[in-house]
This record gives C-alpha cells, sequence and structure tokens, in this order.
C-alpha cells in the first residue's frame, strides 16, 4: 500500500468527514500540516483568521446554524491556549467542534521545548476528549473517533494535538468512520416505561408548562415539540438558547425563561403543576433560587446527557435520550386537552410586562434610541427571518428579547459561559454556515474590542455580517448591575471608545453612525440593502437598563419591573 | 447533609490520560480523594480505579454521572461500606532491636493476624491486612518499638451483590456492537 504523511492522512480524513471548510492559524508546530493543506485546497477551504480564540467561536457559529462540525486547526503553545475559551464555550453550549492543535516532535514532549504547552492536560476538563497523536498511523482512528464523538449524543468540543513527527511520518492509509465506542452510548435506547410514566403525568397535568431547551434544536425535533404541545395545550417558554425551536407567534409559545425572560413563563414557574423540560439543563440564571424552584410541580426532565438528571434540580420523572425520539414516542401516548384557563393565565402578566417594559423601550416618542427598539426595529425589517449573533451583556439579552423568530436554528448566543468576543467571529461562522441568510449581529462596545480583529476575516473573505454596535460607552450589564446593587459606584465600567465607524471602513467595512430615532430606519434599510458587511454604530443612553429582571440568586418569581417596583404592581 | 465514605469504582478502557480527567472531578467540587488504587482489572485491556471519599450521597452520585460522562469510562458504580467487601494492606518498618528487646512480640503478631515480611538486622518489616481501623490498631500498638515507616494501600473491593453488573453491562455493549455493525453493512 502506498505511504502517506500524517498531514496527508489528516487532509484526506477531514474530507472523508465531509468537511469542506476550516477556520485556522498556522504556526511552527503545524506547519507540516498547513504545507499538506496547501494541495487540498480545492476540497478544504481554509479561513485564516485573525486570532486563534476567533477560530472556535467561528467554528461554534458554523456549527450552531448548520448543525455540522465546525473544525479548527491551529499550532501548538500560545495557539492551544488560546483555544481555550472556546474549547470552554463550546462545552458548555453542546457545540460540536474539533480543534486540531500542533505539537511538539515526541521526542521533546516534558522538555518544555519551544511552544510546548500540555494541551490534553489543559484541555480535557473542557472538552469532551482530548487525544495527543503520536504517530501518523493513528491520524484516520482519532480522526474518525473525533467527529464521531463531537457530534453525536450531546455534541461537544474534542480535541486532538497531533505531534509534529506524527505529521511528517508516513502511514498506509485507509479510513473507516466510527459508528461504534464500547465505552459511549451516545443515543440510550428509550424505556418504554420512562415514557408511559412521563405520559401519565402529562395527562393527569392541569397546568403544564414545556420548557424547551437548545436540545430541541440539536436534535431536531422543532415539530415534535409544537406536536405535543398543540395536542395537550401546554404552553411552551424557551431557554436562551432554545429560542426558535418555536416560532415566536406560535399561540402556545409564552416567552424566554431566565433572568431576563418573559414574566408569564417566571412567575408561571411556580404556579405550574407539572414542568416537562426538554433539552435543557436549568442553569441558574434560569432558574434563580433553586430551593424555592417550582416547589409544587412535578418535574419531568427528557435530555440525553443523564448526568443533567437532579444535578441541579430533583426530578419526578426522566426520559433518558435523544428529545426528538423521545417525543416521538410520548406524542401516541398524550390525551388531547385544553387548559383554557391556565393558558389564559399567561395573558396579565404579557399585558403588564408590554405596559410597563415593552412599551416604554420600543416604542419611545423622545429622548435618546434605547437598544430594544433598535432590535425591534431591525427584526421586523428582517421579517423575523434572520439569524440573529449576540455577544454577551445587555445587548446579548436585548436581542434574544426583542427579536421574533420564524425559522429555528436562529440564534447562536454564548449562553453558559458568557463570552464577550464571542460574538464577532460566531457571525463570521454563521454566515459561512448558513451563505442563504442574513445574519444579523448585536454587540456592546466593551465586547467587540475583544474580538475586533476579526474585521480583517470580514474583509479577507467578504463576510456579509450585519453589525449591529448597540453602543452606550459603557460596560452596560455590569454597569446596571453596579447601579442597581452597588450603590451607581461605577467601577471600571466607563469605555473611552475609538470611532467605530472609522475603523470599520479602514477594514474597507461599509459603516455609519445612528443617533437619532428618526435616522434609524433609513440606516437599518441600508444596512440590509448592501451588498456586503455593514456596520451600524448606534448610539445609545447608558442608563438604558434590560428588564424585566430576576436578580441573581432571587426565586424565579420574583421579577423586577424597574429598578423600583416588582411584579405584580399594586395598582 | 450527613458525610459518609464512599467507594467508587471505575471500569475504563486502557487509555492514558484518565487518572487526571477523574481526579479533576474530585477536585472541581472540593472533594479530597482518601485512597485511590489503580490496577489492570479481571478483564484484558479494561482497568480499575477503587476511590474512596468522605461526602454525601446526592454529591457522589452526581460525581458517578461525571465520572460516566468521560467517553473512555465504561461504568461507574457508588458503594457504601455495608455493600462490599474491602481490604487494604498496610507494611510497618521497625527496628529489629526494639522488637527483640520485648517479649510480646508475638502476641502482638498473633492478636493482629499480622506476618513478619523481611528481618534484617536494622529493621523488621511486617505486612497486615484488614480495615483502616484495623491497621490502625496495630500501628498504635507498634508505635512503642519507634515505627520508622508505616504505609497502606489503597482500598480494593469486591462488591456483595449477586449480579455482576459489569459484566452484564460489557456483553450489551458486545450486542451494541452487533447491531450497530449490521446496520453499517445493511444487512
Amino acid at each position: 500500500m502506498e505511504k502517506i504523511s500524517g498531514g496527508d492522512a489528516l487532509m484526506r480524513s477531514l474530507i472523508a468527514e465531509g468537511v469542506d471548510l476550516v477556520f485556522g492559524y498556522p504556526g511552527g508546530s503545524i506547519m507540516p500540516v498547513y504545507d499538506r493543506l496547501y494541495d487540498y485546497q480545492d476540497q478544504l477551504k481554509h479561513v485564516l483568521v485573525r486570532h486563534e480564540q476567533g477560530a472556535t467561536h467561528a467554528a461554534q457559529g458554523y456549527a450552531r446554524v448548520s448543525g455540522r462540525t465546525g473544525v479548527v486547526i491551529v499550532t501548538s503553545g500560545p495557539a492551544a491556549t488560546n483555544v481555550v475559551t472556546g474549547l470552554s464555550d463550546a462545552l458548555m453550549d453542546s457545540t460540536p467542534m474539533v480543534v486540531i492543535t500542533g505539537q511538539v516532535a515526541t521526542p521533546f514532549l516534558g522538555f518544555d521545548a519551544f511552544q510546548e504547552t500540555d494541551v490534553v492536560g489543559i484541555t480535557q476538563p473542557i472538552t469532551k476528549w482530548s487525544y495527543q497523536i503520536r504517530r501518523a498511523e493513528d491520524v484516520a482512528w482519532a480522526v474518525a473517533r473525533a467527529f464521531y464523538i463531537a457530534s453525536t449524543g450531546r455534541p461537544g468540543p474534542v480535541v486532538l494535538d497531533i505531534t509534529k513527527d506524527a505529521q511528517v511520518g508516513l502511514t498506509e492509509f485507509a479510513y473507516k468512520k466510527c459508528d461504534y465506542i464500547r465505552s459511549y452510548t451516545p443515543y440510550p435506547e428509550i424505556r418504554l416505561s420512562d415514557v408511559e410514566r412521563v405520559a401519565a403525568l402529562i395527562n393527569a397535568a392541569e397546568r403544564p408548562m414545556i420548557l424547551s431547551g437548545h436540545g430541541v434544536m440539536i436534535s431536531g425535533a422543532e415539530k415534535e415539540l409544537a406536536a405535543l404541545a398543540e395536542k395537550a395545550q401546554i404552553p411552551v417558554a424557551a431557554t436562551l438558547l432554545g429560542l426558535s425551536t418555536m416560532p415566536s407567534d406560535h399561540p402556545l409559545y409564552k416567552g424566554m425563561l431566565g433572568m431576563h425572560g418573559n414574566i408569564g413563563p417566571n412567575i408561571n414557574t411556580n404556579r405550574a403543576d407539572l414542568i416537562i423540560a426538554v433539552g435543557m439543563r436549568f442553569d441558574d440564571r434560569i432558574t434563580g433560587n433553586v430551593a424555592t424552584y417550582a416547589p409544587q410541580a412535578k418535574i419531568v426532565h427528557i435530555d440525553i446527557d443523564a448526568s443533567e438528571f437532579d444535578k441541579n434540580i430533583a426530578t419526578d420523572a426522566t426520559i433518558h435520550g435523544d428529545a426528538k425520539a423521545a417525543l416521538q414516542a410520548l406524542l401516541p401516548l398524550i390525551d388531547q386537552r385544553r387548559h383554557e384557563e391556565w393558558l389564559k393565565s399567561f395573558d396579565e402578566p404579557a399585558r403588564v410586562e408590554y405596559e410597563e417594559v415593552v412599551i416604554k423601550e420600543v416604542h419611545r416618542k423622545n429622548g435618546p434610541l434605547t437598544m430594544g427598539e433598535v432590535v425591534n426595529n431591525i427584526s421586523k425589517a428582517t421579517a423575523h427571518k434572520a439569524i440573529v449573533v449576540t455577544d454577551v451583556g445587555q445587548n446579548q439579552m436585548f436581542s434574544a428579547r426583542y427579536s421574533r423568530f420564524t425559522e429555528p436554528r436562529s440564534i447562536v448566543t454564548s449562553g453558559g459561559l458568557g463570552t464577550m468576543g464571542f460574538g464577532l467571529p460566531a457571525a463570521i461562522g454563521a454566515k459561512m454556515g448558513a451563505p442563504g441568510r442574513t445574519v444579523v449581529f448585536y454587540t456592546g462596545d466593551g465586547g467587540l474590542q475583544m474580538t475586533i480583529q476579526e474585521l480583517g476575516t470580514i474583509m479577507e473573505y467578504h463576510t456579509d455580517v450585519k453589525i449591529v454596535l448597540l453602543n452606550n460607552n459603557f460596560l452596560g450589564n455590569v454597569r446596571q448591575w453596579q447601579s442597581l446593587f452597588f450603590h451607581n459606584r461605577f467601577s471600571q465600567t466607563p469605555l473611552l471608545n475609538p470611532d467605530f465607524v472609522m475603523i470599520a471602513q479602514a477594514y474597507g467595512i461599509a459603516a455609519e453612525n445612528v443617533n437619532s430615532r428618526e435616522e434609524l430606519p433609513a440606516a437599518i434599510e441600508r444596512m440590509l440593502a448592501n451588498d456586503g458587511a455593514y456596520l451600524l454604530n448606534v448610539n445609545i443612553d447608558e442608563t438604558d437598563m434590560i428588564f424585566p429582571m430576576t436578580p441573581a440568586g432571587a426565586d424565579v418569581d420574583h421579577v423586577m419591573l424597574n429598578a423600583t417596583e416588582t411584579y405584580p404592581l399594586d395598582k | 447533609m450527613e458525610q459518609q465514605l464512599f467507594t467508587v469504582t471505575v471500569f475504563t478502557e486502557n487509555q492514558a490520560g484518565l487518572l487526571n480527567q477523574i481526579s479533576v472531578i474530585f477536585y472541581r467540587r472540593g472533594l479530597n480523594i482518601e485512597s485511590l488504587s489503580v490496577s489492570p482489572s479481571s478483564i484484558e485491556g479494561i482497568h480499575k480505579f477503587t476511590i474512596t471519599c468522605f461526602s454525601n450521597r446526592p454529591m457522589m452520585e452526581r460525581v458517578v454521572k461525571q465520572i460516566e460522562k468521560r467517553i473512555d469510562v465504561l461504568r461507574a458504580f457508588l458503594y457504601t461500606d455495608d455493600e462490599i467487601v474491602y481490604q487494604e494492606v498496610a507494611l510497618y518498618k521497625v527496628p529489629t532491636l526494639q522488637l527483640l528487646d520485648d517479649t510480646c512480640v508475638e502476641d502482638v503478631i498473633r492478636r493482629h493476624s499480622a506476618r513478619i515480611l523481611e528481618i534484617t538486622r536494622q529493621y523488621v518489616v511486617i505486612e497486615k491486612t484488614g480495615h483502616p481501623e484495623e491497621t490502625q490498631a496495630l500501628f498504635h500498638e507498634l508505635q512503642k518499638y519507634d515505627i520508622r515507616q508505616f504505609v497502606r494501600s489503597g482500598r480494593v473491593v469486591v462488591t456483595k451483590s449477586a449480579q455482576e453488573v459489569f459484566s452484564m453491562f460489557l456483553k450489551e455493549q458486545e450486542i451494541r456492537k452487533s447491531t450497530t455493525d449490521s446496520a453499517a453493512t445493511g444487512s
């Protein structure tokens, strides 16, 4: 059999896995791979990012909108440590990603060689699997295993740390995709007894509520979720990452859960008699104080990851398995119900939220622009069809709250890790993963500057990303907490900012400032009509705060309407 | 919540780096590992970790699930002492002269069912297997002889269960493999 180098084997393995796009950055210990890549460019498009962290977030954005595994190639040492944030983010948010790091040659391992770092040791706790390839013969096996692990079950990031001698060593090559690992059961068989138990609880419930999480999207179970909700007339609330699993205008969709979610689903969490959680993990931003979280309700938890059961919230019944398969098994056993009174109970909090929060945010007649009205206008101008990518902070919460969704897989945001700087590279990846869709990226002046170098990537690859900078010259979310909980002591939150329009223009990206309500609609039109990337620098009042708010650690039904009032109002 | 000693047994594939993966799961939750022993199991290619740790049941159940989540971990089990037969080995190095000067050495060895492994002019090595309280008791008694070294192994355990759960698990995986293979070949 013909022998090829480990680098060739890596290229052919990636192609065998259906990879046609990789995000990366070359360097010393990965140069043999980049040399081989030179000959495969017609099959493997390489996107040269401007910092390795950007490569990981771009791969995440790509994976989240396409469902495919994002691939990253970087060198050893500092490059490998630069991917740590993206790995951790991808693990928290269940994103399939394979990150290939170069490593010094095996004889130098452990001798503190130039650009050597213990990549496997560093990344084991923040990856689904992390493995060092030391021989060219192992490349095909390890790549096959990596893609299988990253993409199946609860998806997650995998690291392959490939030594330089493994890249240049010669090997015979025969690729066999991995579909079985003895110690790993990605799709557990759903137990009928569990399904029957859950069905009985749902059929007996008077006030059931479905919590739809990211798992629904990963599993592609949006239709099954809607079918269950419709058959038994169960209200549905989404987690941040579960946004767009049900269209925003569906009559049973009652809004977003969590710290800045909608009032109805949050307060009704503590009025429901049954919580049906699908593909979500009861994050503390959802639950608030776990001791007072839905004590009156039975808890049903459907998830593919058994370690999530009883981790944060004790369950009464579980279905361990893929969300789509679980919902399909459940549906025939569910009785048709109406739950009219219960469904109606979401109306009053929705009315109060609209009058006390939404109107004041999006329908102001005068005064400075607000983040909510910018998002609201853009959502309308895109017919609620865009992919919404966010950074982290107020921009994230406003864009999650005021965007409406008509299509699944329309939100890309850093939920679990809350990574500032995630958004810009993630938006690049999202556009490359869904080139036919409009990608709107909401960011703040803080987060944008954490990965602003990726404007260079947008320039180089002509990536059509609409950047909406909600600029208040402050680290707004921290400012909000300082304002509410730290006596207005704005410690290190004001930012002296550059002229962002000039920066964008320096990268050849069209850009403009928006300072007033009157300018906004036309500016949005110009941005969306522009053939290519666009930066809208919208100057926002620094005092704008995101409400409603359930403070960290408070009871889930303790909802602040503004800095001084809580729901319900005494009127 | 009630703290007690738990024993976790973990069966893994023979892959490098598993000890690190397992130990960080304890560390991250602020748990100290009391004892640890790692060795090849009776099944070729499968390693067995036996870990003891003081904690409460809900915490330990979470830990076990997190361990099982690691790709190369086959299964992990949680036990309290009443569910297992367990044993550890202790070695005691005592100066020979001190022992010779005492007439009750035979009595001590007999009462503790200990044995003498080596005698040199300088020192004697005594071995005792048992539960930690038992090896500790002998340590207390030998202290008057000016003990030079005292070491205890980690725990080894077998379960009292009538069913061999792990063997059943391996059989289930063989079935899963054969169904995966037949699905792949379309037969």
